[in-house]
């Protein structure tokens, strides 16, 4: 288990320094004077020395007069230091501010769809195995399902939901006459504005987890243990929970593998709903080419996504006897 | 002889897998679309040609113009053009990526493994569109094809991974010590040996790539950082969404593109597991 996890974690920590140089290099290193481009184009100038600041920030921030391997530790210092810069959408704001404003909705938003489609799609898809007839309408339905790209399901909801039948809002978090505060109406207006982003996310990714399911469970019946419990005389029930116990491990494994997707998705849902999470300040600030606030989200979402898998290597050995017994279940 | 055989039986069981007709059928489909349509096409894709704005589909505008007076037919083959242009090249750099590394992983083993399997490992747990909005927000201009090299270059993981495995376990095999023995150079084991013996398995991870690619193009031009000389599905969409498509209800503006998509991912998966099917007798007849 100590390898295990000493493992994981080296490769966190590998991937947290590539992905931090990454966001350091690229702002250098790309074709043109993306800095000279950002001052030049921000809305900031109507505001009396801020420019000055905003070079004395990169100044400081970036130290672009020293050698670059010193503006390499500099950035990293600034970073523990909590510093990502100045908002230029949002002037005067910090970025680190803007962002941890934003991080509650995307939680809020993220943690439900992923664990209820997750634990919804492989229940109804090792419920489907071996079922003619649900085998039939599910798996079709899975296939479109995973297919559809997320911007369009969400789309598709907004329009229907929203405007034919206008049953729920499509824009904000929470009803622009409101402020928000502790009280039953604003927390009723926060769920009706997050069930449609929570919905499109969450059947797009049930599709892709009752299809995976329903496979590893087909591929699971045939295996030899199965047949080995069926010839013993073992109850059908019996031996699907064993399947099902063996086949929820590369689903486990699967859910990492599509974090990076999933957050994807959730961008550019967010994007749809106009939904305060990460994704939608993303696009503002691509819209206003806001680059320490690209950069900064960038950061956010590789820390989220790190978290995450984090969570996952614990949620799988707390599933899989085998790798707390040193047995070594899944490498790397 | 034997192989002759062999691929006329794959031929036999191929013709006679649905799953694998429909979704092939489907992917002609658009891709003659693709190909043909921007010649029938009478507008360009961002002229103002409509003075009325929005309208449905008519006659003179098969489907429909925007808010703008854009004809949506033009855009919708255009972007269709380009959705497959990323999908065959994007597609396709990501799955020569992986067999590379991956073959090269598994074969070599030791070290080399070691530090191709850590490499791996990395790119999978970076959300690759992180990694591709950061790079694409700071390119002023990109072409279509930049977005290909994009995508082809941080879609190789799995593929590397799932290669990576079966090499290895090919690799033990008598008919693999054998060639060794007889002095075969590895690049030639490699190709000769190994890959015809998972052709079917690599064909397999193309197609896989080539939706994947798909989807994440979407994405990528959805959030507006597709590109910026050309017109793309993804684009479509978030011009249908930015401009009040769905409060004004002009349905024709945002259904073909996410449809078009859908269907194409839906019928690459579809294919995948007919191919499946062709290729695992083990699954034949279920």
């Amino acid at each position: 288990m100590k390898r295990y996890f000493g493992r994981k974690i080296l490769i966190y920590l590998l991937t947290f320094f590539l992905a931090v140089t990454i966001d350091w290099m690229i702002p250098r290193f790309m074709p043109g004077d993306p800095v000279r481009n950002m001052l030049t184009r921000v809305s900031v100038s109507s505001n009396a020395g801020a420019i000055q600041v905003m070079y004395d920030y990169y100044a400081h921030l970036f130290g672009l007069d020293l050698p670059l391997w010193q503006q390499y530790l500099y950035f990293w210092n600034s970073l523990f230091h909590g510093n990502l810069g100045l908002s230029t959408y949002l002037f005067p704001t910090p970025v680190t501010k803007v962002l941890i404003r934003a991080v509650p909705y995307d939680v809020f938003l993220l943690i439900p769809a992923i664990l209820l489609s997750w634990l919804a799609g492989n229940n109804f898809g090792a419920f489907a195995a071996r079922s003619k007839w649900l085998d039939n309408t599910i798996s079709p339905l899975g296939y479109i399902l995973t297919a559809t790209p997320y911007m369009w399901l969400g789309i598709l909801l907004a329009w229907f939901f929203g405007i034919i039948l206008g049953i729920f809002p499509i824009a904000g978090a929470y009803s622009f006459a409101m402020l928000p505060n502790l009280s039953w109406a604003f927390i009723g207006s926060l769920l009706l504005h997050w069930f449609l982003p929570f919905a499109s996310l969450f059947m797009v990714m049930f599709g892709g987890w009752a299809i995976g399911m329903r496979n590893m469970i087909i591929y699971e019946l045939e295996a030899d243990y199965s047949h080995y419990l069926e010839a013993l005389g073992a109850p059908r029930n019996l031996v699907r929970k064993y399947a099902f116990r063996n086949a929820i491990l590369p689903q486990l494994t699967g859910l990492a593998l599509q974090l990076g997707v999933i957050v994807a998705g959730a961008l550019v849902t967010e994007v749809v709903f106009s939904y305060p999470g990460i994704g939608y300040l993303l696009l503002a600030a691509i819209q206003n080419q806001d680059y320490f606030l690209i950069q900064g989200c960038f950061l956010f979402i590789i820390i989220g996504v790190l978290l995450a898998n984090f969570a996952i290597d614990i949620a799988y050995i707390l599933v899989d006897p085998r790798t707390r017994r040193g047995m070594m279940g899944e490498t790397a | 002889m034997k192989n002759k055989k062999k691929k006329n039986e794959f031929l036999f069981f191929a013709l006679r897998n649905k799953k694998l007709l429909v979704g092939l059928s489907i992917i002609i489909l658009f891709l003659l679309m693709a190909l043909f349509g921007p010649m029938l096409a009478h507008n360009k894709p961002f002229a103002y040609v409509n003075p009325n704005g929005a309208q449905p589909p008519s006659s003179e505008y098969w489907f429909g113009t925007t808010f703008f007076g854009q004809d949506v037919f033009s855009q919708f083959v255009n972007g269709l053009r380009a959705t497959f242009l990323v999908g065959i090249i994007g597609g396709g750099l990501g799955t020569l990526l992986g067999i590379l590394i991956g073959f090269t992983a598994g074969y070599r083993g030791g070290i080399v493994d070691e530090i191709l399997n850590v490499l791996t490992n990395i790119v999978l747990v970076i959300p690759t569109l992180a990694v591709l909005l950061i790079i694409a927000a700071y390119l002023q201009v990109r072409s279509v094809i930049t977005e290909c090299l994009f995508i082809g270059f941080t879609a190789w993981p799995w593929a590397a991974r799932a290669i990576r495995a079966q090499t290895f376990s090919l690799r033990t095999r008598e008919f693999v010590d054998l060639a060794r023995l007889s002095g075969m150079k590895p690049g030639k084991i490699i190709f000769t040996e190994i890959a015809p013996n998972m052709m079917s398995y690599l064909v397999m991870t193309f197609i896989l790539q080539f939706g994947g690619a798909i989807l994440i193009a979407a994405t990528l031009d959805f959030i507006g950082l597709g590109p910026t000389n050309a017109v793309s599905l993804g684009l479509m969409m978030q011009y249908a969404v930015l401009w009040g498509a769905l409060q004004f209800g002009t349905w024709w503006w945002f259904i073909p593109p996410g449809l078009a998509i859908t269907a194409i991912v839906g019928a690459l998966y579809t294919m995948n597991v007919g191919l499946d099917e062709v290729f695992n007798p083990k699954l034949r007849e279920m």
